[in-house]
């Protein structure tokens, strides 16, 4: 399997007036293309920075990252981002909404249109083209803002906490639905979030971190026995809670 | 959305309906009576010279004066002169208030330098500037206009620059990791979430440039209805001032109501 995201030796300080914040120090590893990572850790120890220094609307302090092998200097066409809200656009409608990036990297053509369209077909949106944001369920809002990232057709995509705004059944379905859509248009995802049963049912790999200054602290492979392997029946498999109490502990969360 | 409201009512609907559209009616009508009232009321203390005309004026005297001014013309010209002053001055305000705080979210420097002009600018009152605009520009509708700039035009910029800070940042975040840059940004996201706070300035703007108008007819003019109400101020013809006030609330209400329906198309455009 070929490296498709490379941190190497980042660390990022933040400056205000108050001081100085080390918000991540010296991290290393790789994420293997079609991976599923996730990356949990303890609030605010820079999980969120750490996505968006990958994305490239953040410069490390120090150190690089390499996205397929080309050092990240920027936002680029190959990540994509989908953040906790859905952040529709309630003035554009659900088609204008999706086509939004594709407006902004001026690839706006009839044949990314027509993969949209084709996109939307695909996982029931499309009868919803002409709608507005206020008139979609939370659920269907965040399906659209899956279907937004994935229309500049990235090959990596970011997800910062996505599904937390969500109400708990919802989340369920929705992160299945996720994952399986990122299976079938076979992407590289790094999950953040907060939720470990979601991290470990979602995901190939676990990066814990370390409270800030974030350095981590362990990784575990998921391999769980199931027979056919998706977020809701993995959470079934009789490792799950090993893997939950294991990495629970790592957390070494104090009330 | 709603249409499948209307098509299955219950009886207690229908009722709610009813006593709804009752109640709204009666207020209405109250309104009338009020003003119908204080006319009638006005009409006969000065008949019965419980109050005296000379100084109050009267309804029967308005509408006299209504009449003649309308007979030879006086009437449009006047209220067509005050009206075109703060039309232009409005939109003027209102475009040059915007483009001004596109500037300031455009650079954070050059609105840190300004904010404090802005604060004292707002808060002088800018009637005390009539007079310096009279000798600069000397005594023409230029001048008059320039005054229901100056009236509008800071309140434009403190809402409109507001307005665009308050973007949600997270919404531009969105757009940075397409790729977007800072015109980008402006034309997708920050201009249209700030649509609905640039319209309700439109509101408070139609007023401000209106009380502009007027102080500038006051100090300038020869014609507009500023000019009227000063003239027969001056004078001594209570029944011009009286007219020219009740235009002039017409007017003020007219303009409002304009744009309001303005508003309404183009947030139903969005």
């Amino acid at each position: 399997m070929d490296k498709v995201v490379e941190v190497i030796d980042v660390s990022m300080n933040y400056h205000t007036l108050e001081g100085e914040t080390e918000a991540i120090r010296k991290l290393n590893f790789d994420i293997m293309n079609g991976e599923f990572v996730s990356i949990v850790g303890p609030s605010g120890c820079g999980k969120s920075t750490l996505l968006s220094l990958i994305s490239g609307i953040l410069t490390p302090t120090s150190g690089k990252v390499l996205i397929n092998g080309k050092k990240v200097e920027g936002p680029s066409a190959s990540v994509g981002y989908m953040l906790q809200k859905d952040h529709l656009f309630e003035w554009r409608n659900i088609m204008k909404n999706i086509t939004i990036g594709l407006e902004i990297q001026g690839k706006l053509n009839k044949e990314n249109q027509e993969f949209v369209e084709q996109l939307l077909k695909e996982y029931g949106l499309y009868e919803f083209r002409n709608h507005y944001p206020r008139q979609l369920s939370g659920g269907m809002r965040q399906r659209v803002a899956l279907i937004r990232t994935l229309a500049t057709k990235p090959n990596i995509l970011l997800l910062d906490e996505p599904f937390s705004a969500l109400d708990y059944q919802t989340k369920i379905a929705i992160s299945e639905e996720v994952w399986l859509i990122l299976k079938k248009e076979k992407k590289t995802a790094i999950l953040v979030t907060h939720d470990l049963a979601e991290a470990i049912s979602m995901s190939d790999r676990i990066i814990v971190l370390t409270k800030r200054p974030a350095e981590i602290k362990s990784m575990h492979q998921i391999n769980l026995s199931c027979d056919c392997k998706t977020p809701i029946t993995c959470r079934e498999a009789p490792e799950f809670r090993i893997y939950f109490n294991k990495i629970w502990k790592e957390l070494d969360v104090h009330v | 959305m709603y249409d499948d409201i209307n098509t299955n009512i219950s009886e207690e609907y229908k009722k709610y309906l009813k006593s709804h559209r009752r109640k709204k009616s009666a207020i209405r009508i109250s309104r009338i009576i009020l003003l119908i009232f204080i006319f009638v009321l006005w009409e006969i203390a000065a008949q019965k010279e419980w109050i005296d005309p000379f100084i109050m004026s009267q309804p029967s005297r308005i509408l006299e004066t209504l009449i003649t001014m309308g007979k030879d013309g006086s009437l449009f010209i006047h209220t067509g002169v005050t009206v075109y002053e703060t039309i232009v001055g409005f939109v003027i305000g209102t475009i040059l208030g915007t483009l001004i705080a596109i500037a300031l979210w455009w650079s954070d420097f050059l609105a840190s330098v300004l904010d404090p002009y802005l604060v004292v600018l707002n808060a002088l009152p800018k009637t005390a500037l009539g007079p310096i605009i009279l000798v600069w520009i000397g005594g023409t509708t230029k001048s008059i206009i320039v005054m229901a700039l100056l009236f509008s035009i800071v309140v434009t910029i403190i809402n409109v620059y507001t307005s665009f800070r308050s973007c949600d940042e997270d919404k531009i975040k969105l757009l940075k990791t397409f790729g977007a840059n800072k015109k980008q940004i402006l034309r997708k996201v920050v201009l249209p979430s700030g649509i609905t706070s640039i319209i309700s300035t439109l509101k408070i703007n139609v007023g401000l440039s209106l009380v502009g108008v007027i102080v500038g007819e006051f100090l300038v003019s020869k014609a507009g209805l500023g000019y009227l109400i000063i003239y027969g101020g001056q004078v001594f013809k209570m029944d011009l001032v009286m007219t020219s006030v009740i235009i002039l609330a017409i007017v003020a209400a007219v303009l409002y109501l304009s744009v309001l329906w303005i508003e309404k198309r183009v947030l139903k455009m969005m």
